[in-house]
């Protein structure tokens, strides 16, 4: 028998009966939408974490971090040196399989003046001239610190995007690019030279839409301009880099630092020693090499550690790992639910349909056409359902995406959309099996005396 | 060799314990062209001797050959076949699909004969205008009088060319003048040379057919009760266009 008239015979079933069908299809629906959904969120989620993860530097950075001493230690504790400027000069100068040490010292609670405006940043850091690699920075405008600046703690900064759009302007309120080098600035009350400027930091899709809105043509603004960076999804880690202030390590510690610690104590503790090794297939080796220069530097107390990029890249994989199998255990259940209802049905609509099946088997058909028109008709039901979930998943994608703008994009993946409806369609073949199978069985002259 | 031949059939049914011998060693051969009526007191097995006749149901013993097939150990696949080319079946209660369209009523068995699409409207529409319904093609089963209903039963059943038809009681659901224009329509078909087998109790249609066939008791009767096969009458003249 012709296969698109069973399945046309089927879509007029589904039809005749309209809200029952309706209802059998909800599970399928809700699987379908919540299995697409719910893998259009976890997409949006790893897309979001990888940017941020290259906006912070590449894979082959490794973090020298604090950590509390073992407990066989713990009466050393007091003792613990910290990160300081001796490890940093140790790893330098012996560390040969580290290429780039870049410390940093941070400087907290840190405003920025000029003339009446302010901005606190992201973060104002003394750092060597090596940050510029470990953290992927361009510099687009002016030039960074010299060793001179770095000597005689000179009272120069490079400063990102985002604090020149909040001290001068914004090229979108403005109308076009300021680039305020030269410029003199206070942080915290201490006069600064602006002496570089930082690439505008975006992600891909913010610069999709940009490039879109240059498209269409200047447009006329309604209402307050919109601000770059923080605000708009996905950017949270390219917020941060365009609000960086740096100055040299040197000026952050004799100006800010030397006279202001606990108790009036300088605190030499850096707040950062990123390292990178020469290259991945070296990194046991490179940090084992650290591992041992460091626990010269600290007298054998183990107060650090490492943090290596892949580490963090595998517990991100292994959060969107736990995602996936909680969301496709709960699609799955509902297509099982959705699977036992469309049986349900079917059941049902053979037994009204005992005697039109006689019928049909007295003028000829034979057990296999009955078989494959009811097991049609219930994935014809599936794939409806299908439909119409793929149609809601993309409703409920667009909901998401209203309520929550700041969160990451949900990307709808072609691969769930397709595990979706292939999924409904095996459900849909699974639940009329046995349907199928019974009607195919039924007796001619039994199936036509049936009242 | 005869078109149908039965050898010692029968059919038992179990009810509860109890054995009931519908069928009781039928013999009987039908040969091509012959236009036969059954004959017998209600619950005598007439219907049970036309289900197996027209494959809808098997023996529990006897053999039967139908158009060269031995059918009594046909697979269920094999008899759906020989019921879609080589029978045509028309029942009292006409049996069309409700949901479908005269049209496409008719077009049911080829549909699982495999004839494409345009042909099987072309011979539909054949059919229809043999049974003189052509006008009414689009309507539903149940916009139709009883007649029409059985009308286009027929022309279901002629529709595929069958060599052989077998109607069970098919006037007995209409009033007598519109199972008289039924009888009429397989008197005409009888004369284009069709094989036709009906049971009927009417004995003015029993009395039309050259052959009559009585059932007693699962068994076919030695003798014809003249009564009950209309002989006592006296025989009809030659058949009118059937209108209903
Ligand atoms: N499915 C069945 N189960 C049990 N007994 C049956 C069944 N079908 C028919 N019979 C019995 O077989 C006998 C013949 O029935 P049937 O062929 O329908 O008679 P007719 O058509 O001549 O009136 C009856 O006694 C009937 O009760
Ligand atoms: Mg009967």
């Amino acid at each position: 028998m012709n296969l698109l008239n069973t399945i046309i015979v089927g879509l007029k079933e589904v039809w005749a009966h309209k809200f029952r069908s309706l209802l059998t299809m909800l599970g399928i629906i809700l699987g379908v939408a919540s299995l697409v959904a719910m893998a259009a969120i976890i997409k949006g989620m790893e897309n979001g974490m990888k940017e941020a993860m290259i906006a912070m530097g590449g894979a082959d950075k490794v973090l020298l971090q604090d950590q509390d001493v073992p407990p066989y230690q713990e009466h050393l504790a007091d003792e613990a040196p910290g990160r300081t400027m001796t490890d940093v000069n140790a790893l330098k100068h012996s560390a040969t399989l580290l290429p780039l040490i870049s410390p940093e010292m941070a400087v907290s609670g840190v405003t920025l003046t000029y003339g009446a405006k302010a901005v606190n940043p992201s973060e104002c850091v003394g750092v060597w001239p090596a940050v510029i690699d470990m953290n992927l920075h361009t510099l687009e405008y002016g030039r960074f610190f010299t060793d001179l600046d770095e000597e005689y703690a000179n009272p120069v900064c490079v400063i990102g995007t985002g604090i020149r759009d909040d001290l001068f302007g914004a090229p979108e309120d403005v109308g076009h690019e300021i680039v305020p080098i030269g410029e003199m600035i206070h942080i915290n009350g201490q006069p600064f030279t602006i002496v570089g400027m930082f690439a505008h930091y975006e992600s891909e899709k913010e610069k999709r839409e940009e490039a879109l809105e240059k498209a269409r043509g200047p447009q006329k603004l309604s209402g307050p301009a919109r601000r770059r960076g923080w605000g708009k999804r996905g950017g949270w880690a390219f917020w941060r880099k365009n609000y960086t202030v740096y100055m040299p390590l040197n000026t952050a510690w004799v100006r800010f630092r030397s006279a202001a610690g606990t108790n009036n104590m300088p605190d030499p503790h850096l707040t950062d020693i990123d390292i990178k090794v020469a290259g991945m297939d070296e990194l046991e080796p490179a940090l084992q090499q650290a591992r041992n220069i460091l626990m010269l530097t600290h007298h054998t107390i183990q107060d650090f550690n490492f943090q290596t990029q892949e580490n963090r890249l595998d517990s991100i994989n292994q959060q969107i790992r736990n995602a996936r199998l909680s969301g496709g255990i709960i699609a799955a259940i509902s297509l099982l639910v959705g699977g036992i209802g469309i049986m349900n049905i079917m059941l049902a609509s053979i037994n009204e349909r005992i005697r039109e099946i006689g019928i049909c088997k007295a003028v000829g058909a034979t057990g296999l056409a009955v078989f494959t028109q009811i097991l049609i008709e219930s994935v014809v039901i599936a794939l409806v359902g299908a439909g119409l979930g793929v149609g809601a998943s993309y409703g409920l994608v667009g909901l998401l995406e209203s309520i929550t703008p700041s969160a990451n994009v949900p990307v709808i993946t072609r691969l769930a959309l397709i595990v979706a409806v292939a999924f409904s369609a095996a459900v849909g073949i699974v639940a009329g099996l046995f349907p199928a199978f019974k009607a195919a069985r039924l007796n001619p002259i039994e199936a036509l005396r049936y009242e | 060799m005869a078109l149908v031949e039965l050898r010692n059939v029968t059919k038992i049914y179990h009810l509860g314990g109890e054995e009931i011998r519908a069928l009781d060693g039928v013999s009987l051969d039908i040969q091509a062209g012959e236009f036969i009526s059954i004959i017998g007191p209600s619950g005598s097995g007439k219907s049970t001797l036309m289900h197996i006749l027209g494959c809808l149901d098997s023996p529990t013993g006897g053999t039967i050959q139908l158009d060269g097939v031995m059918i009594q150990d046909a697979s269920p696949r094999q008899l759906a076949a020989i019921r879609n080319r080589k029978i045509g079946f028309v029942f009292q209660f006409f049996n069309l699909l409700p949901k479908l369209n005269v049209l496409q009523n008719v077009e049911l068995p080829m549909i699982y004969s495999g004839v494409s699409g345009k042909e099987r409207r072309q011979r539909a529409m054949k059919a229809l205008e043999a049974v003189d319904l052509s006008n009414r093609s689009k309507h539903r089963p149940s916009q139709l009088s009883g007649g029409q209903q059985q009308r286009v039963a027929i022309a279901r059943a002629l529709v595929n060319d069958p060599r052989i038809i077998f109607a069970d009681e098919p006037t007995g659901n209409l009033d007598s003048h519109t199972g008289e224009a039924i009888l009429a329509l397989f008197r005409k078909l009888s004369t284009e040379g069709r094989t036709i087998v009906l049971v009927t109790h009417d004995p003015e249609i029993a009395a039309v057919t050259p052959r009559r066939i009585e059932i007693r008791d699962g068994k076919i009767a030695d003798k014809v009760d003249e009564r009950l096969a209309g002989l006592d009458r006296p025989l009809p003249t030659a058949p009118a266009a059937a209108t209903v």
